[in-house]
């Protein structure tokens, strides 16, 4: 595979000179980084080239990047240590060729903070369309273009964007049948925050004697 | 003329076809569906959440519960993303214990989904069979976890611990006299592994059984052939994997084409369809069971032969052993950090995919050196399957979805996650 994988990142920088922001390979895995302006050409250009053809999308996933390497906690969230350089949000794609037998991440960060937006990927691989609502549905990331954004996993009526590291692991509504009102009902939760192992950090080469 | 408008059906969350808790918003024209529209997330634990609170270790059993009629295959999954950020070498007896205990779990898979699809479409016997062989294999859950369903039998580095020498045995009851349990402990008098050897032996048959009872059945056929078309095409632009993207004619199969642990070093085929409708797919299910079948008994014959740990010797990230835990100050050490703190995972990103039962199923694992995940992304391959539903439905009967919902092969506990 390690020969497949140089052949591979050779072909990406060749077919994405310019666009590509960073290309690495770790753990035998190569991971492609794309600005969310290019994204839409890029990823054409991945299905359609004879070189590529990466026909399947096997995933899509958002990530909330604003505590990485952090553990400060307060009240059951994590808190981020320092502002951070570079976006929070990020959008990731798995994708698989069947023809070359190669997979090949690619991540996308959202330019804006307070609203994430790519485009959609759903005209490439049908595939992205549940998936792309997952992480709007979890991480409030917006995808332009894509047919019918709902929510997908939450509740009808939900509120918030529950994957995002600032929003408690508890939640902040709880509901219980209320007798009275023969109905059920919504009540801010009542849950204490408690964490048994607490989050922490090692140096760099911890476990690796 | 009457005028004939289209109306709107709700199906489900509470019906048996369901296979769990889907709740379809149908839009028909008469009897054929227009528009079907899926409404998940009923069963949302947020597990990959969770994770991120949670030690490694602990996230273990979270996955039983994903698609909780395939255990071991989700447990197979996080516990490989986890070694390979971690770089831990797991021991090669562990290896093909994991091999065979993943295809056992494919068995148990493919004989719930016969029997559920069976009563689905009409052929209420088919339960009845399969769940008699699902109970000899549940017992070889059991010998080796303890738990005949939520096993947490892989961890990081091997499995828990080493396959049992000896069966447990029925006992009388008012229910079976001392004659009946006696022939009941007949195939179970040796270890774990001649019990399983019995198994496979039986097996061939019980598959013969249940193709005379569906392959050829005219009804069963009639509900099957030509429902739920998928050309090869369309099932890579869906994103299909597993037995669905197979069924189409797709030759794909992460057991051959991306090996891991020791599937290259074992011989088995690769089923696939022809025409990508259900009835294929069945056929691909059926074929599958007796190739894992095959899978287990060479298993079972390399594990007879080669005694050894299984269990990783790296104690940063696997447990000691309990004997040398109370000798030894270290281990003790070892032993208390594990299981209190948790090992760390250096930082980084890894994406481990397994032939999973319904598909390919996949963990992204992001760490940033923490003793926790940073973010676990499960790829759970029905999500992918039921979101082609409202394609695969279109113009198709009403009664048809019932047949494309169990085709799919649909587990609540995975795409709700």
């Amino acid at each position: 595979m390690a020969t497949d994988l140089n052949i591979l990142s050779s072909n990406l920088n060749e077919a994405f000179s310019g666009k590509v922001v960073s290309l690495e390979e770790r753990l035998g895995e190569l991971t492609l980084v794309v600005k969310a302006s290019d994204m839409l050409a890029v990823f054409t250009r991945l299905r359609d080239d004879a070189d590529l053809r990466f026909e399947e999308l096997i995933d899509v996933c958002g990530i909330d990047y604003s505590t990485y390497g952090s553990e400060t906690c307060e009240d059951g969230k994590y808190l981020p240590d320092a502002p951070r350089a570079g976006s929070r949000f990020a959008a990731v794609y798995h994708l698989l060729s069947i023809t070359h037998n190669m997979r090949l991440r690619v991540r996308v960060f959202a330019e804006e903070d307070e609203m994430p937006i790519v485009d959609s990927v759903t005209g490439i691989w049908p595939a992205a369309n549940w998936f792309e609502r997952e992480a709007f549905d979890l991480y409030g990331i917006i995808f332009v273009g894509h047919p019918d954004l709902r929510r997908i996993l939450t509740d009808y009526g939900f509120v918030g964007n529950p994957f995002r590291k600032d929003f408690p692991l508890s939640g902040t509504v709880e509901m219980r049948y209320d007798a009275a009102q023969q109905r059920v009902v919504y009540e801010p939760v009542t849950v204490e925050p408690r964490e048994i192992t607490p989050r922490t950090m090692r140096e760099e080469n911890y476990g690796r004697s | 003329m009457a005028e004939i408008k289209n109306y709107t059906m709700n199906f489900g969350p509470q019906h048996p076809a369901a296979h769990g808790v889907l709740r379809l918003v149908l839009e028909l024209d008469g009897e054929v569906i227009e528009r079907a529209d899926p409404h998940i997330g009923l069963l949302h634990r947020a597990t990959e959440k969770l994770a991120e609170h949670k030690t490694f270790l602990q996230t273990v059993p979270y996955m039983d519960r994903l698609d909780y009629v395939s255990m071991m295959l989700n447990e197979h999954a996080y516990v490989m993303a986890v070694e390979k950020l971690a770089g831990i070498e797991v021991p090669i007896r562990a290896q093909y214990i994991r091999v065979m205990y993943d295809e056992i779990t494919r068995i148990l898979n493919h004989l719930l989904w016969l029997g559920a699809s069976g009563i689905d479409l009409g052929a209420m016997t088919m339960f009845f069979y399969t769940f008699r062989e699902r109970e000899d294999l549940l017992d070889a859950y059991e010998a080796v976890s303890g738990a005949r369903l939520h096993a947490a039998y892989y961890r990081p580095g091997g499995v828990y611990r080493d396959l049992p020498d000896s069966m447990p045995q029925y006992e009388a009851s008012k229910v079976h006299n001392a004659a009946a349990v006696k022939k009941m402990n007949e195939n179970r008098q040796g270890s774990l592994l001649d019990f399983l050897e019995d198994f496979t032996n039986r097996f061939p048959g019980y598959v013969d059984e249940y193709e005379t009872l569906l392959t050829d059945n005219r009804i069963w056929k009639q509900r099957t052939v030509g429902i739920g078309v998928v050309s090869p095409e369309r099932a890579l632009a869906l994103g299909f994997t597993g037995p669905m993207l197979r069924g189409s004619g797709v030759v794909w199969d992460l057991r051959k084409k991306q090996p891991y642990e020791v599937y290259d070093r074992i011989d088995f085929d690769i089923p696939v369809g022809v025409e990508g409708d259900c009835y294929d797919r069945y056929l691909v299910r059926v074929e599958e069971m007796r190739q894992s079948n095959r899978i287990i008994k060479q298993c079972i014959d390399w594990l007879r032969k080669n005694p050894g740990p299984v269990m990783a010797d790296n104690h940063k990230f696997a447990p000691p052993r309990r004997e040398s835990m109370k000798q030894n100050m270290e281990e003790l050490i070892h032993h208390f950090k594990l299981f209190s703190e948790g090992f760390h995972v250096p930082a980084g990103e890894a994406y481990s995919a397994v032939e999973h039962a319904k598909g390919e199923f996949g963990i992204y694992l992001v760490s940033d050196g923490a003793n926790k995940p940073y973010r676990m992304k499960i790829r759970a391959p029905g999500f992918s399957h039921l979101s082609s539903l409202n394609e695969m439905t279109k113009g198709h009967m009403i009664a048809d979805v019932v047949a494309i919902i169990g085709t799919q092969d649909i587990v609540f506990g995975e795409i709700d996650r």
